[in-house]
Order: structure tokens, then C-alpha cells, then sequence
């Protein structure tokens, strides 16, 4: 696929491995904060690769993972009301909430839909006008245009069947209060490149004079990861902490004018509770009040809860704050699977706990390499090692009986 | 939930404001994306589309500079910073 392909190349990658391990004279820790960049890091071993000079710590960039058990339980409220049809991305269908995921109840007779984008969640509303839409808006920067898009759509149709359930999350707060942890390791952050697409990158220049660690915004395809973990290895060995673009074919320092004037009419800033964190000042969206007739907490006021209780042997927010590994959590691929997960890292395509779980039962990328010419002995013996690996490790957790 | 798709633009739709629309084509997949943010792309540039909005048109010059930079011969030599906000490296 083009602008896909070229960025897969893996003899480029290889001879970037290679100067990444000339240029580090120590070990770093960076973090990648978006959850599609770790899924990159991990499909295509690099963090395998890059072992001894690049620890890569994961960040909490997974908008489905970050989202309270609250706003679930909400939803789940919603979607068992007659006449009304809850929709979403697939992933947020799938976390589990207080009375299971929202896919479960699906099949136990709720109204539920996967769409694919939430203006398809407005095209609900006009064919079925005799129900009440509610479209469950998660994610980033990156989405949140979308939504907004929506509303001003429904708005401008006079549809007043179409609501949205808003748990906009905002990265750089959750960055912030990272870099501010005592016990962060962070040293170095490749930011998300497709946020920064949106919002730009001109605001992370107070936030590396804050907290004088290097930002370098990344793209996803295993060349666009190995180019910004180079240019942040690059930084951190003279000691420099700058903001650096390593995704100039989609980013521009300003970002999409057109997409933030669309979010600023539609959305503000608020403080938000974030899964596993507690509440981030800043770090999320709300309606405009001008907009509080699209917003389901207000239409459907009457059903929201309090608090609901997290399983206690999830330890997602020690995942999502780089703290631990997903194999240190002593219920990984035992007790937790993405078949039966204990919380949303284990479910969304961009979890961390999924990555792992997908990741290091079998390495793709070096499998492919093996077969191929420019495959060398370096890479087989990786690929090897890691299947040795995740052996031993489904071994020793008994997960090989499933 | 932040993937994007690069897609070709292969017919503009509609031009007009919030309703912006354009055919997309993901390999042999073509499907109706909103192109309100992006009215600047044209048809044959490509888009990275995520949940079903345009968010950017790729820069190609940019894509062939990347490339060419990887392939230099250089590469295993100091190679110098791509663009930089906030000063220069010492």
C-alpha cells in the first residue's frame, strides 16, 4: 500500500538499528505515548532489537484504556433503554464495564452498533428517526474533529435524535503528569504523531523547556519508529532536550487549522478522570454549553451512577504509567486474556497488555525476514530468542493448555 | 483508536463546509471520507484518513526527502537534525 510500503523497508530499518546502537553510549529510557506506536514497537520486534541501548516504556495513548468505568457503566445504562441505540468504535464495545462489555449485552438483547466513523453514527439518526442515537465519543486529539464534525452535522439536519456520550482525552496533561512523577524513568518522549497532526507541536516547546526532556513527534510504520527513537537517542547523548518532527509528510508545527477551529466551536477544555489516574487537570473535552442538547449526560441525565469499583487485580495504571511491564502483572495471560480481560489494555487494539499477549506469541516481522535475502543471522537469531521467549514464558504461566 | 490510512483521492464529492466529502481509494477499498479538514487536497494527493475524516494530505516532497536521507550513504556518518523547534543542538 502506498506510503504504507515504504516505510516497511526492512533493510533501512536494519541499518538504523545499527546507528541507533553506534549513536547510544548508555542506555535510554524513552516512552512512546501512543498506543498504535507501541502495537509498531512490538509487531516489528524493535524494542527486541534496540535491547541494552533503548528500554521503550509504554505509554498511556490508548483513549479506550484511559476511559472511566463510570462513563461505561453509562453507556451500558443507555444501551438497555427502550429506544435507544448506543454506538461506538469496536474497541470501546468490547471493554469490560460493571455488567460486561457493551457487546455482551448486545447479545443479550441491548442497542448496540459498532460504526466505523461517528458520522455513520449520524447517518442512524436520520434512517431511524424514532430512536435516540448515542454515539460514545473516545479518543484523542485525532478523533475528536470527527465528533465534532458530527454534531455540527446533526445540528445543522435539526436532528434531534442524535447525542453524544463525550470522554475526550487530551495527551499533553497526561504527559505532564508523567514527566511530574518522582518515580517517572522517562527520559525521552516520541509523541503521537497523528495528535500532533491535529494540535501541531508548537505547545511541547514550553513543556521540553519545563521538564528539559527531548519530544520528538513520530509517525507508526517500523522506519518512522526507528527514525524518532534515533533522533531522540541523538538528543539525550549531548544532552539536549528539544521538540523534533520526525513526521514531516503529515505534520506541520501549526497542525490542521481547519480541524482545530472545528474542535474549538464544538468542544473546551476540561478537567477529566482518566482510568487508573484519577482526574488530570486539563486532560479532556466537553461540550460547549452552547452544545448541551447534543450531550447524553444531559438528555439522559436521570441514569447516571456514581462510583463503580475497578477489579483489584488489574494493575492498568502502573501499564499505562510506564511503571511495569504487562508481563510483570501477575494475571497476564493467566487470568487476564484478551478473551476475558480484567481491564481495557487487554481489549483495545492499541493496549499495551494486547500487544504483548499478540506480540510475543510470535514475532511476524522477523519470521518474514527469515525467508527473505536480506534477512542476516543477527535477525534470525532475535526472532529465535523471542519465540524461545514467549515459549518458556506460556510455559511457566500454563497458558500453552488453553 | 489514533490509526490513519493513507488513501487516494479519486473524485471530490462535495466541497461545501461541514457536508465536505470526497471518494477515497485504500488499495483496491474505496469508500466516502469527509474532507472538511483538508480542503486543500486535490484529486491523485493522498490523505490519511481516520475514523472517517481526511486529517491530513501527505506532503510527497517531504516523503521522497525522508527516503532519500535514509538512503544516503551517509547515514552511518553524523547525520544532521531534521527539522528542530526551539533553537539548534549545540
Amino acid at each position: 500500500m502506498r506510503y504504507l510500503d515504504e516505510f516497511r523497508d526492512p533493510v533501512l530499518a536494519k541499518r538504523l538499528v545499527a546507528q541507533i546502537r553506534r549513536s547510544a553510549r548508555r542506555s535510554w529510557t524513552i516512552m512512546e505515548v501512543c498506543g498504535g506506536q507501541t502495537h509498531g514497537l512490538l509487531r516489528y520486534a524493535i524494542d527486541v532489537e534496540l535491547e541494552g541501548v533503548v528500554h521503550l516504556v509504554h505509554g498511556p495513548g490508548c483513549p479506550v484504556c484511559v476511559t472511566p468505568l463510570e462513563s461505561i457503566d453509562f453507556a451500558q445504562r443507555l444501551a438497555l433503554q427502550p429506544g435507544v441505540l448506543v454506538t461506538s468504535f469496536g474497541d470501546m464495545l468490547r471493554v469490560p464495564g460493571p455488567h460486561g462489555s457493551l457487546l455482551e449485552l448486545k447479545a443479550r438483547g441491548a442497542n448496540v452498533r459498532v460504526v466505523y466513523s461517528p458520522l455513520d453514527a449520524v447517518d442512524l439518526a436520520r434512517r431511524y428517526p424514532d430512536y435516540q442515537i448515542v454515539f460514545f465519543a473516545v479518543g484523542f486529539e485525532t478523533t475528536a474533529p470527527a465528533t465534532a464534525l458530527a454534531v455540527l452535522q446533526a445540528a445543522s439536519e435539526n436532528l434531534t435524535n442524535f447525542s453524544l456520550l463525550v470522554a475526550h482525552v487530551r495527551v499533553q496533561p497526561a504527559m505532564e503528569a508523567l514527566a511530574s512523577m518522582p518515580d517517572s524513568r522517562v527520559q525521552g518522549f516520541l509523541a503521537a504523531g497523528h495528535v500532533c497532526t491535529i494540535t501541531g507541536y508548537a505547545s511541547y516547546e514550553a513543556f521540553v523547556e519545563r521538564y528539559q526532556l527531548p519530544v520528538v513527534v513520530t509517525g507508526f510504520e517500523p522506519l518512522d519508529l526507528l527514525h524518532g527513537i534515533w533522533a531522540c537517542v541523538r538528543q539525550l547523548e549531548v544532552g539536549s532536550a528539544q521538540v523534533e518532527n520526525c513526521y514531516r509528510r503529515s505534520v506541520r508545527r501549526e497542525g490542521n487549522l481547519r480541524a482545530q477551529q472545528l474542535v474549538g466551536q464544538v468542544y473546551q477544555i476540561c478537567d477529566r478522570p482518566w482510568r487508573g489516574w484519577g482526574i488530570i487537570p486539563g486532560g479532556g473535552l466537553q461540550l460547549r454549553p452552547e452544545w448541551r442538547e447534543f450531550d447524553a449526560e444531559v438528555r439522559f441525565a436521570s441514569l447516571l451512577e456514581s462510583v463503580v469499583n475497578e477489579p483489584s487485580e488489574c494493575r492498568s495504571a502502573d501499564v499505562l504509567a510506564g511503571r511495569i511491564k504487562p508481563t510483570e502483572c501477575p494475571a497476564f495471560a493467566v487470568r487476564c486474556t484478551p478473551d476475558r480481560p480484567l481491564g481495557a489494555p487487554m481489549v483495545s487494539s492499541e493496549g499495551a497488555c494486547a500487544a504483548y499477549f499478540r506480540y510475543r506469541t510470535a514475532c511476524t516481522w522477523c519470521d518474514s525476514l527469515r525467508d527473505s535475502a536480506v534477512a542476516d543471522d543477527r535477525l534470525r537469531t532475535t526472532a529465535q530468542r523471542v519465540r524461545e521467549d514467549t515459549a518458556a514464558a506460556s510455559v511457566r504461566r500454563g497458558y500453552h493448555e488453553r | 483508536m489514533c490509526l490513519g490510512i493513507p488513501g487516494k483521492v479519486v473524485r471530490w464529492l462535495c466541497r461545501e463546509g461541514v457536508a465536505a466529502a470526497a471518494e477515497i481509494e485504500f488499495e483496491s477499498v474505496r469508500r466516502v471520507c469527509h474532507m472538511a479538514c483538508v480542503p486543500e487536497a486535490e484529486e491523485g494527493d493522498y490523505v490519511i484518513v481516520h475514523a472517517g475524516i481526511a486529517i491530513s494530505r501527505i506532503d510527497p516532497q517531504e516523503v521522497v526527502r525522508f527516503q532519500e536521507e535514509l538512503a544516503n550513504s551517509k547515514l552511518h556518518d553524523e547525520w544532521p537534525l531534521t527539522e528542530t523547534a526551539g533553537g539548534e543542538l549545540p
